[in-house]
């Protein structure tokens, strides 16, 4: 690792795009040590020769992506591909059968993430209070009360938000829960941030809300977010870069950039711009959802 | 006519009892059986106050709620830590589940000879048999609710950072709870079941079950049928109670 070189392109000519997969040459294939050397700059989380199969059924085999550091990446891709499996392999919820995934070089053990489930009520504990809920992933890492105290009023200050932290979850709202899950997957100040159809479970109102709220956040903070989304207008709103997948054994179909100003608006959603991205995308997304 | 249902609303059950003392009432009045088998009901209660007034009945009922209460805690005690640990892991629990479902299928009276040859004919031995088939329901009670945790809380502690024992302790623990109160509520009237025939059976000189066979075979009707109220009001009052603890400490049960 000591004499890794990296290849180093201008980050605005060349905006971080994944290592194409091997085709079927897989004889040919280049050794995982020098596969890894290949990753564009400000790549966050490396992932090479990505296997996976359940049952019999081969979802990704030798699947190779490059996420970059500080920006949003969403994930959109056919039912069925495996969106959800690969955030979850990458944040260690489930195994994968091969291959390696990297966070700057580290290991999951050695990198702080938080993870944002699609079904709120399900992922936070109702015996606990809010507060309590946000607590526990500090008081996880041995963190002493008072410094507990303080990370989470800091937080808590910087949300802005008028919720009854005292409360026990079932008390609140679908937008007050899901957006107790973000602050308790914040509060440990995680180098990624994973969400999984963060939004799918909220009517409109509260998406468009927490799409706002996510993304000051993200400004504020400048985290990495890598989000599984079945929603093209949420995925490319709020995305830097929108990962297009195929049908199983799924690969990379495209990987799309979107730089609009930030905020974004609800006017970012009739600029040509947005339109023309989201439009890419669901060509893209057509032609391999009809595949086969 | 709101206010007066809304008045009224509590006393509904009355209403029922008010019934059966009617018809009681009418049977004894009319002669239907016996007045030596089927005392009034005035007799009765007249036996039931007395009873628990100059502390005979009373002493009885006592000694049964000690009896049950040892036995229900013992259980407990016993039950809810091995049942965590079994549903923890599903395949230890697959490999007991036999014998687990064995024994709690076997009628506990039907254990009573063993238990006497092992623990003698005092005290021990009824609340041993009562504690161990209490401690079969709740443990079959709390690895299932363990075993059919959230999967989504599971993996929220796991990718969190949680440990084993701290999922164990912080998820599985409060997740099984729910089913554990059906288990604890099982396991309460089980015992009291179980220690109530024990003290009929197994050589006893006091108990709610001594006392009513005592009474059967003295003839005394009216004793017989008091200890029997008594008996299930003690029953209504441990299931009422726990399901009344239970509400307080799974607040969030159904919601």
């Amino acid at each position: 690792m000591a004499e890794l070189r990296v290849f180093a392109i201008p980050a605005e000519t060349a905006p971080p795009a994944p290592v194409p997969a091997p085709a079927d040459a897989a004889n040919e294939a280049p050794s995982l040590e020098e596969r890894l050397r290949w990753f564009p700059l400000n790549t966050h989380i490396t992932v090479r020769g990505l296997r996976k199969s359940f049952g019999g059924t081969v979802i990704y085999d030798g699947f190779d992506l490059d996420i970059p550091r500080g920006k949003i990446t969403s994930v959109f891709g056919p039912n069925g591909c495996g969106k959800s499996t690969l955030i979850n392999m990458i944040s260690g919820l489930i195994p994968y059968d091969g291959g390696e995934i990297l966070f700057d070089g580290k290991t999951l053990a050695e990198t702080r993430i938080g993870y944002v489930f699609q079904n709120y009520r399900e992922a936070l504990f109702p015996w606990m209070r809010a507060i309590d809920n946000i607590h526990y992933p500090l008081k996880l890492m041995g963190v002493p009360k008072a410094e507990r105290t303080r990370r989470v009023e800091k937080l808590i200050e910087s949300f802005d938000v008028p919720i009854d932290f005292n409360a026990y979850p079932y008390q609140l709202s679908g937008g007050q829960m899901q957006t107790i899950c973000i602050m308790r997957a914040l509060v440990v100040e995680p180098e990624v941030l994973f969400l999984d159809e963060p939004f799918s479970a909220l009517d409109y109102e509260m998406t468009l809300l927490m799409r706002d709220r996510l993304q000051r956040i993200y400004q504020e903070r400048g985290t990495t977010m890598l989000m599984v989304s079945h929603n093209l207008e949420d995925a490319v709103w709020l995305s830097d870069h929108v990962l297009l997948l195929t049908r199983k054994p799924t690969r990379v179909a495209d990987f799309v950039a979107f730089d609009a100003a930030r905020p974004r608006s609800a006017d970012t959603l009739s600029e040509p711009d947005f339109v023309r991205v989201q439009k890419h995308c669901l060509e893209v997304f057509q032609r391999e959802a009809s595949l086969r | 006519m709101k206010a007066l249902d809304r008045f009224s609303a509590p006393l509904k059950p009355l209403w029922g009892v008010l019934a059966l003392l009617t018809i009681w009432w009418l049977a004894w009045k009319a002669g239907v059986a016996d007045p030596v088998l089927l005392p009034s009901p005035q007799e009765t209660m007249a036996s039931l106050w007395q009873g628990m007034a100059d502390g005979t009945l009373w002493g009885d009922f006592v000694s049964t709620v000690k009896r049950t209460t040892i036995s229900f805690v013992l259980a407990a005690i016993v039950a809810i830590p091995t049942g965590i640990f079994l549903g923890s892991s599903e395949r230890l629990y697959r490999s007991l589940e036999f014998i687990i479902d064995f024994f709690r299928s076997t009628p506990a009276s039907a254990l009573f000879p063993l238990f006497l040859i092992l623990f003698g004919v005092g005290e021990m031995a009824k609340i041993l048999v009562a504690a161990f088939g209490a401690a079969l329901v709740i443990l079959f009670n709390v690895a299932y609710g363990v075993m059919n945790a959230r999967q989504t809380r599971l993996l929220a502690a796991k990718v969190m950072g949680a440990n084993k024992l701290q999922t164990l302790r912080d998820v599985m623990f409060w997740e099984s709870l729910p089913q554990t109160f059906v288990g604890l509520r099982n396991g309460v009237s089980l015992a009291l079941v179980i220690v109530i025939v024990a003290e009929m059976f197994i050589g006893s000189t006091d108990g709610l079950g001594h006392r009513l066979v005592e009474a059967q075979m003295l003839f005394r009707m009216p004793e017989m049928y008091a200890s029997i109220f008594a008996a299930g009001a003690l029953g209504y009052a441990l299931n009422w109670g726990s399901l009344l603890v239970e509400k307080q400490v799974v607040h969030w049960g159904g919601k």
